[in-house]
Formats: structure tokens, C-alpha cells, sequence
């Protein structure tokens, strides 16, 4: 115990936890099952999760700045409808178009009420996410919006030399957010409000437009999530997005990105994402008893976040 | 090893063999072989970076030890923590203090040890005080709500905290540097009250005087090493000084004081008032020229400077830098105008302990590293981090590496690095050597004679009048927010100086000022 180097530890495990679980339950399941270790299965489970993955990646940057967005499930859910409703009454492309927009806004109004009232993200989003789902109802007028056309479902159904769409759209914005966290000054700037706020602030940082910043890109995010699923189901329902905020806050934890700000990555919440999707999957392909699966999910998170947790310690 | 409990009457306390630590592949402690008794004072003393932190917060349980043995009352530990630690009579009061700041200071003092019955609170914390009290001659209000207190109330707070918990062994890292000179008086009476009652403290410290004034042995540690024990009447401040730097250099050698080339005033403060306390202040600084802010604790010092440099709003007068007033004066405006600040406190303030060096250092200057899409240029940044670090002499001398893992006098350096970086016209210097090792001490000193023979200006605030003293060509004294008069330094004892703000102060009585005599 007192020979080893805590710290060392303590950064592989939190870099690399996820990772390693991750290798571990994808060897297991490709020794349980045959039809898991498949081209077909393994993009349905990129395809699949390519929302939440993008959901995921935004949060990581709102977090590493110091904040929470419990919002981004309501904002998927705005999105969602209207891009439906638009694509339904004006254009599909327009509807695929605005998701994204409207995503955005709904998160600069994140950002502003946070820092103009100074309320902690955490209340703020969660009185926000309940204004987004009374929009949300209001714009679907509580009812669903099926919206038929090819030019609207292309981009969750499509694919392009053999690969989903929506796997392209996801891989690029992972690849774009981690360049913006880890390459440009905006990135810098964030590590560094959710680092120390007060340093940042010092350094004549405008923290408050940073941490907008980020709000923006997790209701962008949102929203492009929004557009995505929406196009693939061909249908606009103000309840969609529900517990997703929560899946996406829990990947982005798994990947070892502190709660506190100031560290973690895009890669890692990925890595999160596909986790918590392996586990799904195992229980489908192995005809588990699914009562079991959100017992089991759980049990993962905890042991990932327990291990990050326990190279923390001093 | 294995005669540890018998043959010995009464084991050390504390017995560390072999010890060494390191921190992300860094080591800072090596070898380490020491024994605390019972019932006496040890002192710690080093440079910092030295490794006295380190190896009292591994006695306390904060750290373990990467390698070695630590044995507490002959019994060797494993699993060491804090709670382990306290379990076996050693408490830990830190730098950082750990207090709770909504609760009241008998509920911080028993935290944790409330009496109860089945999980309902019983009696009074109130009852239990004055004993700890009269152990202490602390004189708190103990059902004063502990987010009003100021650094050194809180610290009172832990000693007796440890002192509630029955500790036999407390290890006090920098207990008194927020304290004034009565309350290091009054710490050394309550050390000296612990070793009579047979406990023992571990005095983490790097003011020699303190140190020399109560401890019976004294380990000094120089680049994670021991270099000896001794018994403390054997030393003196001359013979610790030269054993921590390993050479003869003396404590205080103050850089030649360039005579300022006449160039012109480069920062005019008129009538500057703000909601912070600043009433009236009209001050100028020259190129090149260094002036001290000497004032006691909690005169307005660091208020002033803020308001100067706007990190607090003005509510009247004008600051004019090179001639220019602009409007709107923030942070923002002024680092981009050339007038900085590097903040007093490193932790809080100056640097983001999550980020490494060079992105510390070029945090408040991203736009000129900034290339198309907002791309950080990596390479220049890396230069311009290697320039500093070899300037500065920042050990260990990697861009990459993380500041958290610096020492404290390596991460001030960095600090003033991440301030001087774009050669700024002015540079307010807010307590730029707290809590620094001698020799870091010196390079910093260096450092800021060489601002300004740069033809900078510099505003330098120091609770260690002393250095003021040494280093400034003029100096304003401030008091209540206001400047009251400039005094010429050179000459000037530390003495005289407080006498004057002393007069200043009449009236208000508290021995606040003599806090500057660390």
C-alpha cells in the first residue's frame, strides 16, 4: 500500500477506467455470443447511440466548465417537435435545419439566466427543462406529429458507403468538440472557469461568456441529437427526451470527467456512452432477463466512478 | 526495528525510516530517517519545495508514504489516513484550513464527536468549551457562526479542534502565517502548554524566529533530503539558514536598488474611491521606479490595487496609465493596456491548479497565441514557457507539468511568470514572496529590480515591511482605505515604519499591527 504511486494511479485510473471496463465487457461479450462481434451489430450500436454520444460530448464541456445541464432533455424535446412541426408545414430540410438552431437558443437562455441571476446550473436547468416541456407541449399541441417524407428521414435512416449517417454526424462533432476543448483558446478558457473561476476571472477572463459558451453547445448538441431521432422514427413527440440528460450526465461521469470542472475529455464520455450501450446490448444479444439491466447498468457506473474515486484519495 | 516497545521506556511518538515520496513521478522526499519524541516540540524547516510540508502531512496521515516505514508509538501503520492517523493521537492542522463555515465554532471544535443519544443530539457543545478554552487561552465567541471569521480565528478553530480530540501528537503546517505577532505569542504558549501536558507538536514552519523561539529539536530538509537534526538552543537563524541553502548565503540580501532613469510617470491614481474601502487615494508611479504600499492587515492595501486595476468598480477619480484615462476600466481592459496584477493569493486567485505551466502562464495573453479558428499556436507557447521557466529558474523546469504538483514557491514563480510574460508597463505585485522559501525568495526579488530596470513600473504591496523596505525607491503608507503619506525607504527599520502606522492606527486598539512583524 505505501510503496505504490497514488498519484500515478490515480490519473491512469481516472483517464483510463472507462476504457479498460469497456475492453473487458466487449472481449466477454464476444466470447458469450457470436452474433455480437458482427460489422452489423456493432454499427446498430453506434447507430443507435449516436444521439445520446453527441448529448454526451456537449455535457462534457458544460461540466469541465463547472457547470450541470439537466436541461438538455426538454431542449431534445423542443427541438424535436419542431423540427417536426416545421419539416410537416414548411420544409424537411428547414425542420432538420432549426433543430439544431432552436437547440442553441434554448441554450443561450440557459447561459444568460445562470449568469445574469448567478443561480447554480444545476437549479437553473432543472426549472428550465420544465419551461422547455410546457413549450414543447404547447408547440406539439400534446399531440404526435408524424412527418412521412424522404427528405426528412434521410439523416437517421440513410446510409453512406455502408455506414449510417448519423454515425458520420457524431464521430465529426466528437472530433470537433474535442479540437475545440483541447486546440483553441476557447477550450483553454473553459478548463479554466471550471478550474478555478476566480483565476479565470483574474486573468481577465469573461467567465460568464464562457460558461454560455458551453450552454449553447449542449443545446446545439441537443438539438442536433433531436433532429436525428426524430428523422429516424419520423415522428415528433413532445415526452421524447425524457431521462436523457440524466444518460448523458452519466456517461459523461463514467469517463472519468470530475464533477468538480477543470478536467476530463470528449473521447472519454464517448467512451462512456458506448459503455453503457455495450451493457444494453449484452443483455439483448445474450437474451438476458431484462429486469436485470438497469440493475446492472447501475452497478457499472458505481464501480467506475468508485475506482476514479478511490485513486483520488490520498 | 524489532526492539521498538521494550528496551525503550517510552517509544517516539513518531518513528519514520527510509521515507520517501513522489508525486506524478516527481520525487520530492528521499531517505528520510527521523524520530519524534514525546512531549517535545520538532520543528520542520526548509526551503520550500524542500520537502517539510510533505513529510508533515505523511506524519498526519494526508499522505502515504511511496516508500518507507512510519511508525507511531512503536507500532508500524498501514493504510495510513487521516482518520487512521487521528485514531492513534496524531491530528493534522493544515495550510488550507478545514473548516465548516455555516456552523458555529463549538460545533466545527465537535464536529464529529457531538454527544448523543441514538442519533438525536444532546447537551450542549457550549458546556464542553471552556476546558479546551483555558488549554488554549483562545478567546472566541463559541456560538459565533465561523463563515465571519477571519483566517486566523479559523486556525484557532483546529488547534482546538486537534486539542478536543485528545491528539497526542499535532502537526501544524504554516500555523502562523496569517497570524499576528500576539497570536504566534499566544500559539507558542498553547505548544508549550501541549508539551507539558506530554503531548508533542510538529512545527511546520518557515519563519525561522517562530521556529528557533519554541522548538526543543528542529530537522532540516533541503531538495527532499535530511540534512540534520539538532537540538533547537544548538541553533541559530545563521546556522539553519546555511544548512537549508547548503551554502553561506545570507536571509536577507536585497537586490541593488537601480536609481530610477527620470522617464516620466508611466501610472497616475487621482482621487480613486470605491465601494471596497478606497477613500481618495492619489498616488504615481515613474518608469522604472518601484513603490511600496506598506500598510497593517486589513488597511486597504490589495483594495486599492483592485480598484486601481478594476477588479472592483470605482466610485469616482480617474487612473491615467501612460497618460490615458480609458473608461471602463476592467481587468479585461487593463491587462490589454499593460497595467497587470499578480494576485496575493496563488491558490485562490492566481493559478488553476487543474492546468500545467504554460497554459497558467498564458492564460490572461490567449489572444496573442490565438491563430486562425482559435487555434492555440502550442509551439510558440511552449518557447515563450521554456523562456520563463529558465528565467525564473522554475524547478521542475517542464511546461507540461502540472502546477499542482509544484512546490509553493515554484508555483508563485510561475504566477509572476504568467504576469510578466508580455513585458507589461505596470505590474502591481500583491504579497509576491507569501509563504516562499529563502532562495525563491531572492530569485523573485531579483526578478522584480529587474522589472523595473526594465523601465516597468511596479506597484509592490507586502505584509513583510521589510521587504518594501528593501526593494522599493518610494513608498506610501495606507491606512482605513486612504493613503496618509509617503515615506523615503531607504533607511528606514521596520521599526519606525510601524511606529508611524501604529500613530495611524490610535484608536483602534487590536494589536493588528504588529502582524506585519513576521
Amino acid at each position: 500500500m505505501i510503496r505504490v504511486d497514488r498519484h500515478r494511479i490515480a490519473w491512469f485510473l481516472q483517464t483510463y477506467a472507462v476504457l479498460v471496463i469497456g475492453v473487458a465487457l466487449f472481449v466477454l461479450l464476444s466470447l458469450l455470443s457470436d452474433s455480437f462481434l458482427t460489422f452489423r451489430n456493432l454499427l446498430n450500436i453506434l447507430n443507435q447511440n449516436a444521439p445520446l454520444a453527441i448529448m454526451a460530448s456537449a455535457m462534457t464541456l458544460v461540466i469541465i466548465g463547472g457547470g450541470f445541464d439537466l436541461s438538455v432533455g426538454a431542449t431534445f424535446a423542443v427541438a424535436g417537435v419542431t423540427a417536426a412541426w416545421v419539416a410537416l408545414h414548411v420544409d424537411p430540410y428547414v425542420g432538420l435545419l432549426i433543430a439544431p438552431l432552436v437547440g442553441a437558443a434554448l441554450g443561450l437562455i440557459n447561459g444568460v439566466v445562470i449568469t445574469r441571476l448567478n443561480v447554480h446550473s444545476f437549479l437553473a436547468t432543472i426549472a428550465t427543462s420544465l419551461v422547455f416541456k410546457g413549450v414543447a407541449i404547447v408547440i406539439s399541441d400534446g399531440r404526435l406529429i408524424p412527418v412521412r417524407l424522404d427528405d426528412f428521414t434521410w439523416l437517421g435512416r440513410d446510409k453512406f458507403l455502408g455506414v449510417f449517417i448519423a454515425v458520420y454526424v457524431f464521430v465529426a462533432f466528437a472530433l470537433v468538440l474535442t479540437f475545440v476543448l483541447n486546440r483553441t483558446t476557447l477550450g483553454r478558457k473553459i478548463f479554466s472557469v471550471g478550474g478555478n473561476e476566480e483565476a479565470a476571472i483574474l486573468s481577465g477572463i469573461r467567465t460568464d461568456r464562457i460558461k454560455i459558451a458551453t450552454f449553447v453547445i449542449a443545446g446545439l448538441a441537443a438539438g442536433l441529437a433531436a433532429a436525428i431521432s426524430v428523422s429516424r422514427i419520423s415522428m415528433g413527440q413532445a415526452s421524447a427526451g425524457t431521462g436523457l440528460e440524466l444518460q448523458a450526465i452519466a456517461a459523461v461521469i463514467l469517463g472519468g470527467t470530475s464533477i468538480y470542472g477543470g478536467v476530463g475529455a470528449v473521447w472519454r464520455s464517448v467512451a462512456g456512452v458506448l459503455l453503457l450501450a455495450l451493457i444494453n446490448n449484452g443483455f439483448n444479444i445474450l437474451n438476458a432477463d431484462p429486469f436485470y439491466r438497469d440493475l446492472t447498468t447501475g452497478l457499472v457506473i458505481l464501480g467506475a466512478v468508485g475506482i476514479s474515486a478511490a485513486g483520488r484519495r490520498r | 526495528m524489532a526492539d521498538a516497545s521494550e528496551a525503550d521506556p517510552a517509544p517516539p511518538c513518531v518513528s519514520v525510516r527510509g521515507v520517501g515520496k513522489s508525486f506524478g513521478g516527481v520525487s520530492v522526499l528521499r531517505g528520510i530517517d527521523l524520530e519524534i519524541g514525546q512531549g517535545e516540540i520538532h520543528g520542520l524547516v526548509g526551503e520550500n519545495g524542500a520537502g517539510k510540508s510533505t513529510l508533515g502531512k505523511i506524519i498526519g496521515g494526508y499522505h502515504a508514504a511511496s516508500e518507507g516505514e512510519l511508525r507511531v508509538f512503536g507500532e508500524p501503520v498501514s493504510n495510513w489516513t487521516p482518520n487512521e492517523a487521528l485514531g492513534r493521537g496524531i491530528a493534522i492542522m493544515h495550510q488550507e484550513l478545514q473548516v465548516v463555515p455555516e456552523l458555529t465554532v463549538a460545533q466545527n471544535i465537535f464536529l464529529g464527536m457531538e454527544e448523543h443519544r441514538w442519533g438525536v443530539l444532546a447537551g450542549s457543545e457550549l458546556e464542553r468549551m471552556p476546558p479546551i478554552v483555558a488549554a488554549t487561552g483562545f478567546d472566541l465567541d463559541p456560538s459565533e457562526k465561523v463563515s465571519g471569521l477571519s483566517i486566523a480565528d479559523r486556525q484557532k478553530i483546529e488547534i482546538m479542534r486537534a486539542l478536543a480530540r485528545e491528539a497526542k501528537v499535532i502537526v501544524m503546517d504554516e500555523p502562523t502565517s496569517s497570524l499576528s505577532a500576539d497570536e504566534t505569542r499566544r500559539l507558542h504558549a498553547t505548544m508549550r502548554r501541549i508539551r507539558e501536558a506530554g503531548g508533542t507538536v510538529v512545527y511546520v514552519s518557515h519563519f525561522l524566529d517562530n521556529i528557533l523561539e519554541v522548538c526543543d529539536r528542529i530537522t532540516v530538509l533541503r531538495d527532499g533530503e535530511l540534512v540534520r537534526t539538532s537540538d533547537g538552543p544548538a541553533e541559530t537563524k545563521e546556522s539553519l539558514v546555511s544548512a537549508m541553502l547548503g551554502g553561506g548565503r545570507s536571509e536577507t540580501h536585497f537586490p541593488e536598488r537601480a536609481i530610477p532613469p527620470d522617464r516620466g510617470t508611466v501610472l497616475e491614481v487621482s482621487g480613486l474611491s470605491s465601494p471596497n474601502g478606497t477613500t481618495d487615494a492619489t498616488f504615481k508611479i515613474g518608469r522604472g521606479e518601484i513603490v511600496g504600499l506598506i500598510g497593517l492587515v486589513g488597511s486597504g492595501r490589495s483594495e486599492i490595487a483592485r480598484a486601481v486595476i478594476g477588479a472592483d468598480p470605482a466610485s469616482g477619480g480617474d487612473v491615467l496609465l501612460n497618460g490615458v484615462s480609458y473608461p471602463n476600466r476592467s481587468l479585461a481592459a487593463s491587462t490589454r493596456m499593460g497595467l497587470v496584477m499578480a494576485p496575493e493569493d496563488r491558490r485562490r486567485q492566481g493559478l488553476v491548479m487543474t492546468m500545467p505551466v504554460r497554459a497558467n502562464m498564458t492564460l490572461p495573453h490567449l489572444r496573442s497565441f490565438a491563430a486562425a479558428l482559435g487555434r492555440v499556436r502550442f509551439r510558440k507557447e511552449a518557447r515563450k514557457a521554456r523562456d520563463l521557466i529558465g528565467h525564473f529558474q522554475i524547478k521542475p523546469p517542464d511546461p507540461d507539468g502540472n502546477v499542482f504538483n509544484f512546490s509553493g514557491g515554484n508555483q508563485q514563480k510561475v504566477l509572476l511568470a504568467k504576469w510578466l510574460l508580455r513585458d507589461p508597463d505596470v505590474v502591481i505585485l500583491d504579497e509576491p514572496s507569501r509563504g516562499v522559501d529563502v532562495g525563491a525568495r531572492q530569485r523573485i526579488h531579483e526578478a522584480i529590480a529587474e522589472i523595473a530596470s526594465k523601465g516597468a513600473g511596479v506597484l509592490l504591496i507586502s505584509s513583510e515591511i521589510d521587504e518594501v523596505l528593501g526593494l522599493a525607491h518610494r513608498a506610501y503608507l495606507v491606512s482605513g482605505g486612504r493613503i496618509e503619506g509617503e515615506i523615503d525607504p531607504v533607511g528606514k527599520s521596520q521599526g519606525e515604519v510601524l511606529r508611524i502606522l501604529f500613530g495611524l492606527q490610535a484608536g483602534s486598539g487590536r494589536s493588528a499591527a504588529s502582524e506585519s512583524l513576521q
